[in-house]
């Protein structure tokens, strides 16, 4: 345990170079475009690349770039938020399983096997046909569903470094319980912690592409990478990139970060 | 004649992760005649279990052997293709590991275990392996030979399953047998059981082997010849009596001085009896609900009492699961007692440590057990001292730096090392930080659980010369948690045996060994092998005649009332011992001992 | 068996009720907090207060939550899932035939994808670290990595854009001979099966390989156990458990799976229904659909610990 959080320290180090990459380009990459994302122009639809149009083309005739680094903006914003609500509000209810009462862990426990006993494309399918698919009700639904994964995964660690001899001392010497969580649990959660935001990110795009594939993810006119390969899917006949681009940008940014998650776990 | 076990000049380089090969072997060369058994001695990583599985032709993964030459039995071991080497293992070189409870396969029953090396070599047909088997648990003394090879290993007891391992090792007759490390992981009063099985085994049949270990009176009673290993190469090799009484190299003397029973106690006749600081009364823990008596339903610690006079160390002395980790986690205030009291310099103390006063949690500091896991490893040492200094003393800034530079002093090591993080240090360097953190809190009493176990022998003696001058310089009481009667007797004052979480006998350490005892205190005294060749066969344990059932004792056990040791006792009374709880004796110049049986003669030692 | 053994099925049960209950509870809840309701969905917002009023008391609405919730768990255990707010017709009889067709995707998708994932599993860690074990981890973690309407439209792209070989819609009523049949299932089954395969793969790999890496598979290897027997007698039994587990989770990327295959192929399964359903918000479909999915998954889960508990060997049960 104690050599784990000093082993792994690289893996975490570039699960978050990653995520703050796609973050930057999420942020920054429509700004580079010169066109608007939202014009549709007199090109014809499903063009092939040129020098204005990079990407050629959507079905609408519109920039497909454009449309990509919104729809990345999409994805990856809405993603990040989701996996912050989960991965914050999972680790402060793991935290709080192991140093509160008793009560808390019975109770916190129970709710975490019952929402896991749904599945996850499931649950998102119910709530949103009640709730919507605002960017807020998307935002929630993904971060609900997972933060019992979250809150698993931090109750297991913070519950084996709780019983490791340093945190014994420290309570036996009369620190208070925030100065415990604080000083003493948290720092040696946070590396295996990023490894877990860096997974929940991934179910995240996952989860969301299926969604707006499905059509009841992110609405137009707004676009994200599953929506975009929906409304192109027509492009497929044609090989047309307006289609084939997202689905590539998925892949890179979820294989780039199994990779990066994979590569000391998996072997030894 | 050849030898039957020859290696010479063994290289074997490993690698962990990506990084460039080191070497674990160097240049080792050894040889053994048949009939002999050859001890290997080293401490933690020096490559013993590397040489004794490379007999058997097993590399683990990573490494590989680079040069040299392995002969055993007339096979060239490291010539021979994989298919070879299953040829010959468990047929003519067989194994026993050193942790049956993970060696054995749990879903497989022992018998098919036991006689599977023989079986895949097919020796023999099954039914007449089946009754080899059982004259080999016969022959190593376990219980209910006919029967025993039906169980499941999560069945059975550590010991136990080490006998069947060692049967398992011996079913095909082979050639030579690989002992590592086989009674480490047991309690000395079950090691002793073992070592004896092993003992009479080896005698009946003349058996040729390796014996890997670290502790040297172990060698002394089970091999002839002995190897002392250290980072990977031979430092001494000769008989056991000139290894263990002759020793030329430096380190063989390092590792016998520190292995050799020696006392560092001040003499302490002279002076007046101290004050007592720590009292503990009546101290019942456990777990569960409340019975109708008040008591939890499982009790861990029952009724103890002893008290820790100022300036003196108590050891507490028990096999696993006696209970001591718990007492020490309640002196802490870190477990609620359910019954009794506590009280550091007559006031009583609460059972939540929240709810002692700040100068009472400075008094008492706890020093945990494990090396490895004692300090928080995302801050530098510099800064959990720091903590401490501040938490009790609000020391800030240049001073609480020059307190922790005084505390590292103390524990003789560097100030550079407060920028260190914890990863840097080794074992024995936690080890002292752990003790500096203690002392930080500038306190009367420290409470060590355990704090040798993890540690190589060598080390260890060195923290407990180290707790030894704490005690002289800074007048500091200590309770020294710990299942090694040596280390005990070489620097406690005074002794609280524990078995099944009573106290059976509380005296002047001093006193062990001579004049009257608990018989728990006798066998645990008389199953610590001494560094004599001979001394297995010559000691005379008594043992618990079976002439009480087992039946009869089962249904009784159940009352905590009854003397805990009832079941293994050698000299209990039938009718009294399973009848009436023990009363409390107190023999005159010595122990207070949880006992029916009269001081004139309760167990009284003969040596 | 033993009473130990009765006792953890018996917990087991115990516990797959509890979770029963809540997703009961759960998909009630949900579909029952927002204050505007079904009669807003149906009716639109330029309703007359009196039709709206008339539909609310039709569907129970203007009665105490509690009443709605017993009514409705009443007419659940009867079969009765309450008609659908699009077009009034029972949702039990809506999703009868579709059930039917869902649950042979998945139990053909599963019948493909287990055998072949246990082998590729237990054979790559058991030849860990070997060239194959490398090549199954990559295309494995590629596969998990890409969310599963890629690999439905991709082979919609090779398969029938490209190479005209079979029709890119599951027209399931057209189906008179084996070879129809191929056509018409190939697509959707082999790639359900490819999107379960690949988490199947890597979590029964870990299973094995966690098993292997135990000290009596050493201590077998010593006493000179070939290799054959030191998988079937010494590795399996103990790995058994495990990997039933990794089976059964993995069965919850089935359940996600099937919802987005049926849509890319159109195939007329339960989970389509569910997606218009919800794209169009009616919620006593979704209610009952969502059941559905969650009891199948809660049986499967369940069915596996089972399985685990029978497999713990004597002496180990905490």
């Amino acid at each position: 345990m104690i050599a784990m959080i000093g082993k792994f320290r690289s893996r975490h180090d570039r699960v978050l170079l990653l995520i703050v990459f796609w973050l930057l380009l999420a942020l920054l990459g429509p700004l580079c475009s010169s066109h608007d994302p939202g014009a549709i122009g007199s090109q014809p639809v499903f063009s092939a690349p040129s020098a204005a149009h990079l990407l050629g083309t959507d079905y609408l005739g519109r920039d497909t770039l454009g449309r990509l680094l919104n729809g990345i903006r999409h994805t990856v914003l809405l993603c990040f938020a989701s996996t912050l609500v989960s991965c914050s509000v999972g680790t402060f209810l793991g935290i709080a399983a192991v140093t509160a009462r008793p009560w808390v862990e019975a109770l916190t426990g129970r709710l975490a096997d019952g929402f896991l006993s749904i599945p996850s494309l499931l649950f998102a399918l119910l709530v949103i046909a009640v709730f919507g698919t605002s960017t807020t009700a998307l935002i929630v639904t993904m971060g609900v569903i997972y933060t019992p994964g979250a809150y698993r995964t931090s109750r297991a660690l913070a519950q084996r470094i709780a019983r490791l001899d340093f945190v014994t001392v420290a309570r036996a010497r009369g620190e208070s319980t925030p100065y415990i969580i604080l000083q003493e649990i948290l720092p040696n959660m946070t590396g295996p912690m990023i490894t877990d935001v860096g997974l929940r990110f991934i179910y995240a795009v996952l989860l969301l592409s299926n969604l707006s594939f499905l059509g009841i993810g992110v609405q137009p006119p707004e676009v994200d990478l599953g929506s975009m390969v929906r409304e192109n899917m027509l492009g497929m006949a044609y090989g047309s990139p307006a289609m084939i681009v997202p689905v590539v940008v998925i892949g890179v940014l979820t294989v780039g970060i199994n990779l990066a998650l994979d590569s000391s776990s998996g072997r030894r | 004649m050849a030898a039957t076990i020859q290696v010479e000049n063994l290289e074997i380089v490993g690698r962990r992760g990506k990084g460039a090969e080191l070497p674990i072997v160097r240049d080792v060369s050894f040889s053994v005649q048949r009939g002999e058994m050859l001890a290997l001695i080293g401490e933690s990583g020096s490559g013993k279990t590397t040489v004794a599985l490379s007999l058997l032709g097993h590399i683990r993964k990573g490494c590989r052997i680079a040069g040299g030459m392995i002969r055993v039995a007339g096979y060239d071991v490291t010539a021979l293709s994989p298919h070879e080497c299953r040829s010959i293992r468990g047929r003519v070189i067989s194994y026993v590991a050193q942790n049956a409870g993970s060696a054995f396969n749990p879903a497989l029953s022992i018998m098919r275990q036991v006689v599977e090396p023989a079986l895949v070599h097919r020796t023999l047909p099954r039914r007449d392996l089946e009754a080899r088997a059982v004259s080999l648990f016969r022959a190593l003394a376990l219980p209910d030979p006919e029967t025993i090879g039906e169980r499941y290993p999560g069945e059975l007891s550590g010991g136990q399953l080490q006998r069947l391992m060692a049967a398992m090792a011996l079913m095909t007759d082979p050639e030579v047998v690989i002992f590592d490390e086989p009674t480490t992981a047991l309690d000395v009063t079950t090691q002793i059981e073992v070592l004896s099985a092993f003992k009479a085994v080896f005698a009946e049949r003349g058996i040729t082997g390796v014996y890997v270990t670290h502790d040297l009176s172990v060698v002394a009673q089970i091999a002839d010849h002995a190897v002392v290993l250290k980072d990977g190469a031979i430092r001494e090799a000769g008989t056991v009596s000139k290894i263990l009484f002759q020793p030329e190299d430096p380190y063989s003397q390092a590792l016998l001085a520190a292995a050799e029973p020696r006392s560092r106690q001040a003499d302490l006749a002279g002076q007046p009896e101290q004050r007592s600081l720590l009292d503990v009364r009546n101290l019942v823990v456990g777990y569960g609900q409340r019975t109708a008596a008040g008591l939890p339903e499982k009790v861990i610690v029952n009724h103890v009492s002893f008290s820790v006079p100022k300036g003196r160390m108590l050891g507490v002395i028990g096999e696993s699961g006696c209970g001591k980790s718990t007492l020490a986690r309640a002196i802490s205030g870190l477990q609620p007692w359910a019954a009794g009291e506590l009280l550091l310099n007559g006031e009583p103390l609460a059972g939540n440590v929240r709810e002692r006063t700040p100068d009472q949690r400075r008094h008492l500091q706890l020093v945990a057990q494990n090396a490895d896991s004692v300090l928080n490893p995302s801050k530098p040492i510099g800064q959990t001292l720091e903590r401490v200094v501040r938490f009790y003393g609000g020391l800030r800034g240049a001073a609480a730096t020059r307190r922790v530079n005084e505390l590292l002093d103390m524990v003789r090591l560097s100030p550079s090392l407060a920028s260190r993080l914890p990863s840097e240090l080794s074992g024995g360097q936690k080890q002292r930080i752990n003790f500096a953190r203690a002392l930080a809190a500038d306190p009367q009493i420290v409470l060590c659980d355990e704090i040798t176990a993890a540690l190589d022998t060598v080390v260890a003696a060195a923290i407990l010369d180290l707790m030894k001058e704490l005690q002289r310089d800074l007048g500091l009481s200590f309770i020294f948690i710990t299942h090694d009667l040596h280390a005990l007797q070489s620097i406690c004052d005074r002794v609280a045996v524990l078995y099944a979480g009573q106290a059976v006998e509380v005296g002047p350490a001093m006193a062990l060994g001579k004049g009257v005892h608990h018989p728990y205190t006798r066998l645990l005294h008389d199953s610590v092998p001494l560094m004599e060749p001979g001394w297995l066969e010559s000691t005379r344990i008594k043992r618990a005649d079976e002439a009480m059932p087992a039946t009869l004792l089962n249904s009784l056990s159940h009352d905590p009332e009854l003397c805990c040791f009832l079941e293994r006792c050698p000299d209990r009374v039938s009718g009294l011992c399973d009848r009436v709880p023990p009363p409390v004796r107190s023999v005159p110049e010595g122990p207070r001992v949880l006992c029916h049986l009269p001081a004139s003669i309760c167990s009284e030692f003969s040596t | 068996m033993n009473s130990q053994t009765l006792k953890l099925i018996g917990r087991r049960f115990f516990a797959a009720a509890m979770s029963l209950i809540f997703v009961i509870v759960t998909v009630f809840a949900i579909t029952n907090v927002l204050p505007g309701d079904a009669t807003d969905a149906v009716l639109g917002q330029g309703a007359t207060p009196q039709a709206v009023a008339v539909m609310r008391h039709d569907l129970g609405l203007d009665r105490s939550v509690f009443f709605r919730f017993w009514f409705w768990l009443w007419g659940v255990l009867h079969g009765d899932f309450g008609h659908s707010l699009l077009n009034g017709l029972s949702v039990a009889d809506a999703i009868g035939p579709r059930l039917h067709n869902s649950l042979l995707l998945a139990g053909a998708s599963a019948a493909v994808s287990v055998p072949v994932s246990l082998f590729l599993g237990i054979t790559s860690a058991i030849w860990k670290d070997t060239v194959y074990d490398r090549v199954v981890s990559i295309m494995t973690l590629g596969m998990v990595s890409v969310p599963e309407f890629v690999i439905a439209t991709m082979a919609v792209y090779v398969f029938a854009v490209r190479l005209h070989l079979l029709p890119a819609l599951a027209d399931v009523g057209s189906v008179h001979s084996l070879r129809q049949f191929l056509s018409v299932f190939f697509m959707p089954v082999a790639s359900l099966a490819l999107v379960t395969l690949a988490q199947m793969v890597r979590m029964t790999r870990a299973a094995m390989a966690d098993t292997l890496s135990a000290p009596y598979i050493e201590m077998a290897l010593l006493k000179g156990v070939g290799p054959i027997r030191l998988i079937l007698v010494h590795a399996i039994p103990n790995a058994i458990g495990p990997i039933v587990n990794a089976v059964a989770l993995s069965l919850s990327s089935l359940l996600g799976g099937v919802v987005v295959i049926e849509v890319v192929f159109t195939y007329p399964g339960i989970s389509g229904l569910m997606v218009d359903a919800v794209s169009s918000r009616d919620v006593p479909t979704v209610q009952a659909c969502a059941l559905v999915f969650c009891v199948t998954y809660l049986f499967l889960t369940t069915f596996a610990d089972v399985v685990t508990i029978l497999s713990l060997p004597r002496g180990r049960k905490a």
